[in-house]
This record gives C-alpha cells, sequence and structure tokens, in this order.
C-alpha cells in the first residue's frame, strides 16, 4: 500500500490571481526569500517551478537573486495568498518572510 | 555506492542503495520523525485563563531547538504579533506534514525489502517513487540537511575547512553525510525536472 503523502498546498492559477490583485485597494504584500548556505541551486529553482508554476527562466533568475543577493522577492498579492505561499515555502525548507510591499 | 537517482518512466524516480545506505537514510529520516515530534510545542501565553484553558492550537513563540527554529522560520521578523498568530495556525500542519514525508522514506525502503535489523552485507534495495512520493522524498532530503547543517553550523562557502578537519573528528563523518545526502537530492532533482 503506497505511503500516505503529505498534502500539496496547491497554488492557484497564476491569471486568477492577477485579476484579484487588480481589485486591490491596500498594497500588496510580497514573499521574500532568503539565501541560507544549505539549500542547493537546482533545488530552489526546482521549488519556485514546481510551487509558483514559473517558467525555468524565471525561476533560475529569482534564485541567482536570492543566491547573489542574499534574498529575493518570489511573489505578490493580497496578505492571505501571501501568508499561503510562506507556509509553501516553509514546508519546502526554503527560508521566506512576508512584509508589505514598501516596507523593506 | 548508490549512483543516486534517475527519471522513472511516468514520473517519480528510481534509485538502488546497498544496504549500509538505506539503512543511514532510514536512521536519518527516522531521527527526524523523533525530532519533529519529542520538542513539546511551546505554551501559548494567555492573559484570561479561560482563554489559555481553552486553546487547542499551535504554539506562538519560535521553538527553542534551534534545528526547529530553522525547518519553521519566523514568518514576520517586524510584527512579534502577527509572527505568533502565523506560527500558531501554521507550525503544526507543517510538523505533520514534514514527519509524513520522513516517514515516506521509511516506508519506501522497507516496501523495497530493507529489513528492520541489517544483517546481510550484500543486500541491495530498488526504491522506485512514484511522483508524489518522490516529491516528499526531495523536500524531506532539505529537511534532513538543514537538521545537520544546523547541528555541524555550516556557513556559506565553509567547504574547505570541512575538508581539512581530521579523519577522526565526528564532525568529518557527519558533513560527508551531510555531502551524500546533497548529492542524492542533486540527482532527485534532476530526474524530477519540469
Amino acid at each position: 500500500m503506497p505511503a500516505p503523502m503529505p498534502v500539496e498546498t496547491e497554488r492557484p492559477p497564476v491569471e486568477e490571481r492577477q485579476d484579484e490583485e487588480l481589485t486591490l485597494i491596500d498594497r500588496p504584500w510580497v514573499t521574500i526569500v532568503w539565501n541560507d548556505p544549505v539549500n542547493l541551486m537546482s533545488y530552489v529553482t526546482f521549488v519556485f517551478q514546481n510551487y509558483f508554476h514559473y517558467t525555468r527562466k524565471k525561476a533560475e533568475k529569482l534564485m541567482l537573486e536570492v543566491h547573489h543577493q542574499g534574498k529575493s522577492v518570489v511573489s505578490a498579492g493580497t496578505r492571505e495568498e501571501m501568508e499561503r505561499d510562506v507556509r509553501a515555502m516553509h514546508e519546502y525548507g526554503l527560508w521566506a518572510t512576508m512584509q508589505k510591499e514598501d516596507a523593506s | 555506492m548508490t549512483e543516486g537517482f534517475q527519471p522513472r518512466r511516468g514520473g517519480g524516480a528510481v534509485a538502488t542503495f546497498n544496504g549500509f545506505e538505506a539503512d543511514l537514510l532510514r536512521s536519518l529520516a527516522s531521527q527526524l520523525v523523533e525530532l519533529l515530534r519529542n520538542e513539546v510545542a511551546a505554551p501559548v501565553q494567555a492573559e484570561d485563563p479561560l482563554e489559555d484553558l481553552l486553546d487547542f492550537d499551535g504554539p506562538t513563540s519560535a521553538p527553542d531547538d534551534p534545528v526547529l527554529a530553522r525547518l519553521f522560520p519566523n514568518a514576520y521578523p517586524a510584527d512579534d504579533d502577527a509572527a505568533g498568530e502565523f506560527r500558531r495556525f501554521t507550525e503544526g500542519g507543517l510538523r505533520d506534514g514534514k514527519v509524513r514525508a520522513a516517514m515516506a522514506i521509511v516506508d519506501a525502503l522497507e516496501e523495497a525489502g530493507l529489513p528492520e535489523e541489517l544483517d546481510e552485507e550484500t543486500l541491495y534495495v530498488d526504491v522506485e517513487l512514484g511522483s508524489d512520493e518522490a516529491l516528499a522524498w526531495v523536500k524531506s532530503f532539505t529537511d534532513i540537511r538543514l537538521a545537520l547543517a544546523t547541528r555541524l553550523g555550516v556557513e556559506e562557502g565553509d567547504e574547505n575547512y570541512w575538508h581539512t578537519l581530521p579523519d577522526d573528528d565526528p564532525r568529518t563523518h557527519v558533513h560527508e553525510i551531510y555531502e551524500w545526502v546533497g548529492y542524492l537530492q542533486e540527482t532527485l532533482v534532476e530526474s524530477l525536472a519540469p
């Protein structure tokens, strides 16, 4: 019998999220992924592709930002959406935080 | 020595481990499960004793153990209240997910023929992982590597330091295991790359 699998935190399709953003009055929130000495570059790219459904090119660009600049904004949206994204990043073992876009 | 993972037809990945390697992986995954289950969640400090009694959800402060603090980072570094709320609603579920992912490693190895006690030197374990199972493994490899690295004190660009430690330093062996799990993870990521 197959082992029970962790529940995947699925992200809604990108188009849907963009529509939501258009109706936002509040400043959007952002999810930031920070560099750490452990996670492999290939794995970080994999996570950005697998969870956010970003293209390989975009995932690699964000990964390199994390690696060279110490952090990268990987998604933006409502507070609820960003809490979902941060939780998912923690599920994948990445070091992620969230804040209002203008708070950095 | 295992050559790591190869893509599996129809998704997922396959790998062959010798008995020692399979036993080591099971031991690492089991230790992670123990750590995730053992540390009592930090008590919630409510002002109102009644609220305290009725509060059945998760902790609001970061775990004491540095490994757990890394596995469950602070989501709001500049806002303690929001960080506490986030932790309360996410940490329990995240812990359970990480336990299940580590158990997926143990279960797959045992289903592939790894006995409870390793007594046969020539044993080989062929692991065949479907897509979901492989995703659980690749995530759990990260948790295992974060745990080993936190205990060792691994820092950015310190590879040379570890390679100059004497062979009889116990950290040398642990760091070799850390690098080996990294190698396995690298081959698993390559096998799963979209």
